[in-house]
């Protein structure tokens, strides 16, 4: 895997500074940080360290995460998908809608799954399809499926889930770890392989090194990126099933803003963005970050609008300082 | 014939021209001239945005900070306001431009200097300044019985039957024209997202150029900051928050190529004016706002579906911009 993302061909100079090697790798030092906002956390508040707190933590980012792991990989190919908070808003009216027919919950799972599914479809068709520029497609299809939310919608909001949907966005595995999580840490390990131990991860990588390239040597190009955003509308339609159940309601305005930070997650935990190099460990850790950032500053009683700050600059932080550094090097070297 | 079919901006306005009529034909009325030029002021601001954002999509960038830019330029100034009533308001707005100008030279330092990507450069500072506004307001809102008469009234100045809000988006637009096509600036803004390494070779700084592009933008979402809170009359957190996708909506829907090198004036200002038409269409012929967002959202995916059958060109331009600096 490691082979893969150093020769990648556009990778910014801090993955190809001499600092090679897994201690000094981007999971790495991301752990790093992670570990020193835990402590600052567990220092900073008393009631930080309790298994119940931490497991509330993890329900800041699992759902965004979820999507997070998906957009990891369409971002590795190259492209970028701007409308998977709007995917959410209408896998969840959909499910509104399936609910005012007294559908049951696993016909609620199964829709909103569904409408997410068909989102993915109706991207991957517009940009694989058509040739356009997924940026600008996801930002037209970003209006369209929230729009489509509140045609149906207004503005009100659908309530009255069943009993028995409350479990997915609330109910608990084992003790107090959530099945939120869980599924996190499953669909996790399923992109970890999917990823960096198949041939579909190696050709996602090569797409995102060079498109010609991978053409030329007999990657389906068109298809595997289809496949990427079936896989990110998949994934918004869990999430969607997720945060509905969580929430208990639906309205037009759910999941406003997600997509830029699923971005940030995906960036942060060192996905170039410019394609081809990237790793699931990254974004898994980049996701805990943000847990702890986000809710450790709630604790302080920081305000969520002032939290974007830190993300931001830890975003921007954590992209500079290793070209800063590789730039010190090079100069102190010569 | 060909040319003719071949120019957007042709098509474009006939589209807006077509809504136009369209709608006076369900709505009697909606084509007189005080209701078109009430259009006009009201997408006035989406079009200095659009134009500011179409510079630097040229250079094969993007800026996805511009909203924040001017929510957190808007609330300075309002504070400022609040605070000191007895500023004059050409200062202040002197004031707004250059806050906008610092918030876009940060973007561009980090672009230019640290060759990060944009999109990623602004991303993050999407947030941090949405997240400054809260801290310097104290979470509070700046309302209309804080800001001073002169404050407010100064877009609202009417001068030839067009409200001031207006005419500055006319000069603005004639500013770009100028910058656009007859300076050596606009070309190599247009060489850059062209052909970045041909631009070295042609002794362009690519860095620079983008740099400027970035306190163009600045310059001009700072300077909105000011016009949205004196035409809104609210300063908050809140203030255009999402409005940077719109914004590239308009550019898109404008001809204005992702892929960069491919964009006219014209077209940024009819893609602004055509969400604005549709924005003030659609109450008046009796469709609830709330389709608003998936039309306008229709009208993008089949601007792009449109733009790419004029060139074809690959689709991850926009994420290789490191390619030709580096």
């Amino acid at each position: 895997m490691t082979d893969i993302t150093h020769e990648a061909r556009h990778i910014p100079d801090r993955l190809e500074s001499p600092l090679r090697g897994a201690v000094f790798s981007w999971p790495t030092l991301l752990l790093i940080v992670g570990v020193v906002l835990f402590i600052v956390n567990s220092l900073a508040s008393p009631y930080f360290l309790s298994p119940w707190s931490l497991s509330d933590a993890t329900f800041n980012f699992t759902e965004k995460a979820i999507i997070a792991l998906a957009m990891a990989l369409l971002i590795i190919a190259g492209e970028i998908d701007l409308s998977v908070a709007s995917i959410i808003a209408l896998a969840s009216t959909a499910m509104g809608v399936a609910l005012q027919f007294g559908v049951g919950v696993p016909g609620l799972v199964t829709i909103g799954i569904l409408t997410g599914l068909i989102c993915g479809v109706f991207n991957g068709f517009l940009v694989t399809g058509l040739g356009l520029p997924s940026i600008v497609v996801t930002i037209g299809t970003m209006s369209f499926f929230r729009g489509i939310s509140y045609i149906v919608l207004g503005d009100q909001a659908f309530k009255g889930y069943p009993a028995g949907f409350d479990y997915f966005g609330q109910g608990y595995v084992w003790w107090v770890v959530s099945f939120e999580f869980t599924l996190f840490l499953v669909f996790a390990l399923l992109y970890y392989v999917l990823l960096h131990h198949t041939n579909f991860g190696r050709q996602v990588f090569t797409i995102g090194n060079n498109p010609v390239a991978a053409r030329f040597s007999g990657v389906r190009v068109e298809r595997v990126k289809f496949i990427l955003f079936c896989l990110t509308g998949l994934m918004s339609g869990i999430a969607a099933v997720l945060l509905t159940s969580r929430l208990a309601s639906t309205r037009p305005s759910i999941a406003v803003g997600w997509e830029l930070e699923v971005v940030t997650m995906v960036v942060l935990g060192g996905v170039s963005i410019l394609g081809g190099s990237g790793t699931i460990q990254g974004v898994v850790i980049a996701a805990f970050i943000m847990g702890l950032v986000t809710f450790g500053l709630g604790l302080l009683n920081v305000p969520g609008i002032v939290m974007s700050i830190f993300i931001g600059a830890l975003l921007i932080c954590v992209i500079a300082l290793p070209i800063l550094w590789a730039r010190m090097r090079r100069r102190a070297a010569r | 014939m060909k040319t003719v079919i071949l120019s957007r901006e042709f098509w474009l306005a006939a589209i807006v021209a077509v809504m136009v009529i369209a709608t006076n034909l369900r709505a009697p009325g909606f084509a007189a001239p005080d209701k078109l030029a009430g259009i006009f002021n009201d997408t006035a601001m989406l079009m200095i945005l659009a134009l500011g954002q179409m510079s630097v999509i040229l250079t094969r960038s993007i800026d996805l900070s511009m909203a924040s830019n001017l929510a957190l330029t808007g609330m300075i100034v309002a504070l400022i306001n609040a605070a000191f009533p007895g500023i004059p308001i050409p200062a202040l707005m002197l004031f707004a431009c250059l806050c906008g100008l610092v918030l876009g030279a940060f973007n561009g330092i980090l672009i230019w200097l640290l060759n990060i990507p944009a999109i990623v450069v602004t991303l993050g500072t999407l947030t941090i300044y949405r997240g400054i506004i809260f801290l310097i307001a104290g979470g509070q809102w700046v309302n209309a019985d804080k800001l001073s008469p002169a404050f407010v009234q100064y877009t609202r100045i009417e001068f030839l039957g067009l409200p001031a809000l207006s005419w500055y988006a006319i000069v603005v637009a004639v500013a770009f024209f100028i910058l656009m096509t007859r300076t050596s600036l606009g070309r190599a803004i247009y060489a850059v997202g062209v052909n970045p390494t041909a631009s070295v070779y042609a002794g362009i700084d690519v860095g620079r150029t983008k740099f400027a592009t970035f306190l163009i933008s600045g310059l001009l979402s700072g300077f909105c900051g000011y016009l949205w809170v004196s035409r809104y009359v609210i300063g908050s957190v809140e203030v255009a928050k999402g409005y940077e996708l719109t914004i590239i909506a308009a550019c898109v829907i404008g001809g204005i190529s992702i892929a960069g090198g491919v964009g006219t004036v014209a077209g940024a200002l009819l893609g602004a004016l055509f969400l604005g038409v549709i924005n003030s269409a659609l109450p008046v012929i009796n469709v609830s706002p709330f389709w608003q967002m998936a039309i306008s959202g229709a009208a993008i995916i089949l601007a792009v579906v449109l733009n790419a059958r004029g060139e074809k060109r690959g689709s991850r331009l926009i994420l290789r911009e490191a390619e030709a600096t580096s």
